[in-house]
């Protein structure tokens, strides 16, 4: 039973599916809307070290390294716009984000 | 077998922790079911030869990026549980998609790969995988690197700037005040009539 890179693929692809399936069904939540981010973010980083080891090439993991910081300093940006808004709003629904009439 | 037995487990865990953190009612559970993904995620990371990078995701997303949820989280006063509500009734259309993303990954997936038994094992050299990484890391990604870290900085001074606020009523020291003080400001001299009082 040798495990390919196929099924690192397949695990990404779960992974990510879940993470926008998380986004269609939690419409009102942001925090839960960062979380399938980071989930998406970490399906990504699974393809790029499986193709990275599947290829002999380190440039994957170096990719993955910078994904990972891009992720930790995405997180704590919309974590901190979050609690500005809350501190404005006295809520988070996202549903009534019209601020800006957009 | 054991690395086949390994993957599977990982893989298996990390997808239902993943569905917990959208299916949980309790956000701090969502947390909890995150941490748990990434931990297996770092698994498969090991079992795919990348040991660094796989520590470099339990320090950073356990030990930064979850607390850092974990704490707002905690400290936002919302009612959660309101906000399921519509969990259901968005449930048909977010399953559509969810498939036919899922169906075209695989048949992407499929398609490129099939005729190739390709294994996914750690390349056994002399070098080990933190030794190897940083060899490229400083010479050849060196200005992607010092990149990386102004975007580590930019969002720690963004992440600063948008959360901080100077509130009313909060005592500070003001040192030219305290130094432009004078005698006659601070001392007030009384003259007390005996069995009076300063009333």
């Amino acid at each position: 039973m040798v495990i390919g890179l196929s099924h690192y693929l397949v695990v990404a692809a779960i992974l990510f599916t879940i993470g926008v399936l998380g986004i269609f069904l939690n419409r009102k939540n942001v925090i839960i809307i960062l979380m399938c981010l980071e989930l998406i973010l970490l399906s990504v980083n699974i393809n790029f070290v499986a193709f990275a080891t599947h290829m002999g090439d380190l440039a994957g993991q170096v990719f993955a390294l910078f994904i990972l910081t891009v992720a930790a300093a995405e997180a704590a940006v919309g974590l901190a716009i979050l609690v500005v808004y809350f501190r404005n709003r006295g809520d988070i629904a996202v549903e009534d984000v019209n601020l800006m009439k957009g | 077998m054991l690395p086949a037995l390994a993957f599977y487990a990982l893989s298996a865990v990390a997808i239902a922790a993943a569905f917990m953190v959208i299916a949980a009612r309790n956000p701090v559970h969502s947390v909890m079911f995150l941490i748990t993904t990434f931990f297996s995620a770092a698994g498969l990371f090991i079992l795919m030869g990348a040991e660094f990078l796989a520590l470099l995701l339990v320090m950073v997303y356990v030990g930064a990026v979850a607390v850092l949820f974990l704490f707002v989280v905690m400290m936002l006063d919302v009612d959660f549980a309101e906000m399921k509500k519509g969990f259901l009734q968005n449930l048909p259309v977010g399953a559509i998609v969810a498939v036919i993303l899922l169906t075209e990954m695989i048949l992407v997936g499929a398609a490129s790969l099939s005729g190739e038994a390709t294994s996914v094992q750690p390349a056994a050299e002399g070098v080990s995988n933190i030794r190897a990484l940083g060899d490229v890391l400083y010479t050849e990604y060196a200005f992607f690197f010092e990149a990386v870290g102004l975007i580590l900085l930019v969002a720690m001074i963004g992440a600063i700037v948008l959360t901080l606020r100077s509130r009313d009523g909060v005592k500070r020291q003001n040192i030219s005040d305290q130094i432009a003080r004078t005698r006659e400001d601070g001392v007030e001299l009384v003259d007390v009539e005996p069995n009076q009082g300063i009333g």
